[in-house]
C-alpha cells in the first residue's frame, strides 16, 4: 500500500513530480495552479532528490528551459493555467519539430483573454488541435481525480520518454483545487547521469571524441527533408492512436444514450448516469482519459451496439462534441451541453439536456 | 627559381595555422566579409584550447546564425527566436558541471529576447552568453535592429532612424553590466587581426570563469559588420563600423571579476 494522503490536486502534481524522478520543475505562478510551485517550493525537492526547482521571469522563459533540458535528456516538467500556456505555444511547437520529451499541465480556467479563475474545459481545441504552429500533436491525459492528477505525471514521463513527445494533462480549476485522498506511487529514483546519457543517445549532453555530435533543432531550410521530417512525425502519431487509446466506460453496456465527457465534466456526468437510471432511462458515461489519441474506435463500437443518442458534456461552448462527431460518423444524434466562461454545469442540468436535446429533441 | 612541389609547401613544419577540428568543413553561409565566421572560429578554438568540446553544449539563435549547429563540431540546440539565454538556463540548470554558451545577434537577445537575457544575467546563471551586434537584423533583410544607430538607414527605417519615433538604441551591455549577476562584461570586435587576438583573449576568459564555477554570468558582446544589412563593401563596413559604431559602442572590459572597471 503506497503513502495514503489527503491533498489538492495542484499538490499532487508536485508531490508525483518529485515521485517520478523527475529532473526539474520550470514555472510561473497563475490561479488556478500556483500551488505546483509554491508546494514544491515548500518541499524543496533538491535537498530529497536533487531535482531543481526553478521559478522563471514567464511561461515563454519556462517552456523553453523545459526545452533545453529535455533536449539534454533529463526530465522535465511546467505547469500553468490557459493564459500561460497561450504563452507556451511557441516553445511546444518548437518542442514538438525537435521531438523532445516532457510533461506539462494545463489546470484550465474559463477564457477568451484573461477570463476568469474559475474552472473551464475551453482549452479543447488547443490541446488537441495542436495549439502552436505546424503539424504536430501531443498525448493529452485528462484526469478526473486528484488520484489521477498523481499518476498521470508518472505515466505522462512513461509516455514522453517513450515517443520523444510533450504530454500534457488537461486538468480544469475543480480538479486542481479540490481535495481528496490519494494513494502515492512509491518514489522512483532519479536517473544517474550515465544513465540519461545511455538512456537518451539523441540528446546533448556533449560530444565525446569519435562520436557524431547531436543537434536539437525543429529547423530545416530544404521543403522536401521537412517534409520528410513531418511525414516521420505523422506516422508517430499514427503508432499513438493505435497503441496509446485509454478510456473509461460506465454503464454502457445496455446503454441507449451515452454522455461523453472527461475530467469534471465525467464526474459530473457519471452523477447524471444515476440519475437517468433512476428514471428508466439506459444512460451510460465513456469517460475519455487520453482526449489525443481521441477513443474513437470505442464510440465506433457502441454505436454498434445500437445506441440510440449520444450528449457530448464539456465546460466550453462545444470543442470536444466535433471529434465525438467525427467518430460515431452520423451513427446517431449527437449534441452538446456545457455551461462555460467559469460556470459548472449541475448533474440535473446535463439530464434535462439529454432528455431535451438527445431524446426528445 | 626551383619549382615548389605542393608537397613540400605543406609539410608539417611549415604549418603556421590550422583550422580547429571544432569547426566542421561545411562552407559558411555566411556572406563573404561578415563577421560572423570568425567569430566563430574564436569561439571554438577557444573551447579546444581549453579542452571542454566534450562537456561543451551550444545553443544557436534565430537569425543569420541560426545556423550555427551547422558550423560548430559539438553538441548544439538551436532555440526559438530571443529564447537561447532560457534554454541554456535550462541545460545548465540539470546539467551544471557542462559548459553552456549562447549565440545570439543583436535582434534575437536585445529586442525579442530582452526579458530572457535580462533575467538569466540577472540570475547569475553560470553561463556565457556570445552577443553578435551588427546593428541591424541580418537574416530577414536588413531592418532596423534595436541597436542600429540613430540616423542610420536600414529597410525598416529607410530614410535614417529617427529617435523621436523609432526610440534610440538600446545598450543593453552596459545595463546588464549593472546587474550583480554579471560577472565579467566586455565589448570586443572581430574584424582585424588584432581585435581578434582581444577577443579572443575576452572569450577566452569568459569560458574559464564558467569552467571555474566563478560566480554570475559572462557576457561578450562582439561589435560586427553586416556588409549586406548595410549595403556596403566588407572594407567599407568595418570602416563604416569604426568611425560609427565604435564611438557609441566602445570595445573594451565593463566588468571584471564582479568589479565595474568603466
Ligand atoms: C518569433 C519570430 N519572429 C521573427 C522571426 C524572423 N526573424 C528571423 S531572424 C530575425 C532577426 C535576426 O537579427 P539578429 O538577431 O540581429 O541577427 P543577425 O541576422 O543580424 O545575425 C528575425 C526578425 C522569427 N524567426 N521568429
Ligand atoms: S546578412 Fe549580414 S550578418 Fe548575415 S551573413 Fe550577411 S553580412 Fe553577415
Amino acid at each position: 500500500m503506497g503513502d495514503l494522503r489527503l491533498m489538492k490536486g495542484n499538490e499532487a502534481l508536485a508531490e508525483a513530480a518529485i515521485r517520478a524522478g523527475a529532473d526539474a520543475y520550470f514555472g510561473y505562478p497563475i490561479t488556478p495552479q500556483s500551488e505546483v510551485i509554491e508546494y514544491l517550493m515548500a518541499e524543496k525537492p533538491w535537498e530529497r532528490t536533487g531535482m531543481v526547482v526553478l521559478q522563471a521571469e514567464s511561461e515563454v522563459a519556462a517552456i523553453n528551459m523545459v526545452y533545453g533540458a529535455a533536449g539534454a535528456g533529463k526530465k522535465v516538467m511546467t505547469t500553468s493555467s490557459s493564459p500561460g500556456i497561450s504563452l507556451k505555444q511557441e516553445g511546444l511547437s518548437y518542442i514538438a519539430g525537435a521531438e523532445l520529451p516532457c510533461v506539462y499541465a494545463n489546470v484550465v480556467r474559463g477564457g477568451p483573454g484573461l477570463g476568469t479563475i474559475q474552472p473551464s474545459q475551453a482549452d479543447y481545441f488547443q490541446s488537441v488541435k495542436g495549439g502552436g504552429h505546424g503539424d504536430y500533436r501531443q498525448i493529452v491525459l485528462a484526469p478526473a481525480s486528484v488520484q489521477e492528477m498523481a499518476d498521470f505525471v508518472k505515466l505522462g514521463f512513461e509516455l514522453a520518454f517513450k515517443y520523444r513527445i510533450a504530454v500534457l494533462i488537461l486538468a480544469d480549476g475543480i480538479i486542481g483545487q479540490m481535495m481528496e485522498k490519494v494513494e502515492l506511487f512509491d518514489p522512483i529514483p532519479r536517473l544517474s547521469d550515465e544513465e540519461v546519457i545511455a538512456q537518451n543517445p539523441w540528446a546533448t549532453t556533449g560530444k565525446k571524441k569519435g562520436t557524431h555530435r547531436r543537434i536539437i533543432t525543429s529547423l530545416d531550410l530544404e521543403a522536401h527533408e521537412m517534409e520528410e521530417h513531418n511525414k516521420h512525425l505523422q506516422a508517430k502519431y499514427k503508432v499513438i492512436e493505435e497503441n496509446e487509446v485509454r478510456f473509461e466506460a460506465i454503464d454502457c453496456e445496455d446503454a441507449e444514450y451515452i454522455f461523453v465527457a472527461y475530467g469534471s465534466s465525467a464526474r459530473i456526468a457519471q452523477k447524471s448516469v444515476q440519475l437517468a437510471r433512476s428514471k428508466g432511462i439506459k444512460a451510460g458515461l465513456l469517460r475519455l482519459i487520453t482526449l489525443f489519441p481521441f477513443p474513437s474506435k470505442a464510440l465506433q463500437t457502441y454505436c454498434k451496439n445500437g445506441v440510440k443518442g449520444w450528449l457530448a458534456v464539456e465546460m466550453s461552448a462545444g470543442q470536444m462534441v466535433e471529434d465525438v462527431m467525427l467518430a460515431v460518423k452520423g451513427c446517431a444524434k449527437v449534441e452538446h451541453f456545457g455551461r462555460f466562461g467559469g460556470v459548472i454545469h449541475t448533474p440535473e442540468e446535463v439530464l434535462h439536456a439529454l432528455e431535451e436535446k438527445v431524446i426528445g429533441g | 627559381m626551383a619549382n615548389i612541389s605542393f608537397e613540400e609547401i605543406v609539410k608539417p613544419e611549415n604549418l603556421v595555422y590550422k583550422k580547429t577540428e571544432l569547426l566542421t568543413d561545411k562552407t559558411l553561409s555566411y556572406c563573404p566579409g561578415c563577421g560572423h565566421g570568425t567569430a566563430h572560429r574564436v569561439i571554438m578554438e577557444v573551447i579546444e584550447e581549453l579542452g571542454l568540446e566534450e562537456d561543451t553544449v551550444g545553443v544557436a539563435p534565430v537569425g543569420c546564425s541560426v545556423l550555427a549547429y551547422e558550423f560548430m563540431n559539438i553538441d548544439m540546440t538551436q532555440a526559438a527566436h530571443g529564447r537561447a539565454p532560457a534554454v541554456a538556463t535550462g541545460i545548465k540548470r540539470v546539467w551544471p558541471d557542462k559548459i553552456v554558451f549562447t549565440y545570439q545577434g543583436d535582434g534575437d537577445l536585445a529586442a525579442i529576447g530582452t526579458s530572457e537575457t535580462i533575467h538569466a544575467c540577472n540570475r547569475g546563471e553560470n553561463i556565457v552568453i556570445i552577443f553578435i551586434n551588427n546593428g541591424i537584423y541580418g537574416m530577414t533583410g536588413g531592418q532596423m535592429a534595436p541597436t542600429t544607430l540613430p540616423g542610420m538607414k536600414s529597410s525598416t527605417s529607410p530614410y535614417g532612424r529617427d529617435v523621436d519615433i523609432m526610440g534610440n538604441p538600446l545598450k543593453i551591455t552596459e545595463l546588464i553590466a549593472h546587474l550583480p549577476g554579471t560577472y565579467f562584461v566586455t565589448r570586443q570586435a572581430v574584424h582585424t587581426p588584432a581585435a581578434v587576438r582581444k577577443a579572443k583573449r575576452a572569450v577566452k576568459k569568459a569560458f574559464e570563469n564558467q569552467r571555474d564555477k566563478k560566480p554570475g554570468l559572462s557576457f561578450v558582446e562582439i561589435v560586427s559588420n553586416c556588409n549586406s544589412g548595410w549595403k556596403m563593401t566588407p572594407n567599407d563596413a568595418n570602416k563604416w563600423m569604426e568611425d560609427n559604431m565604435f564611438p557609441f559602442y566602445p570595445l573594451g572590459d565593463i566588468k571584471v571579476d564582479g568589479q565595474m572597471v568603466k
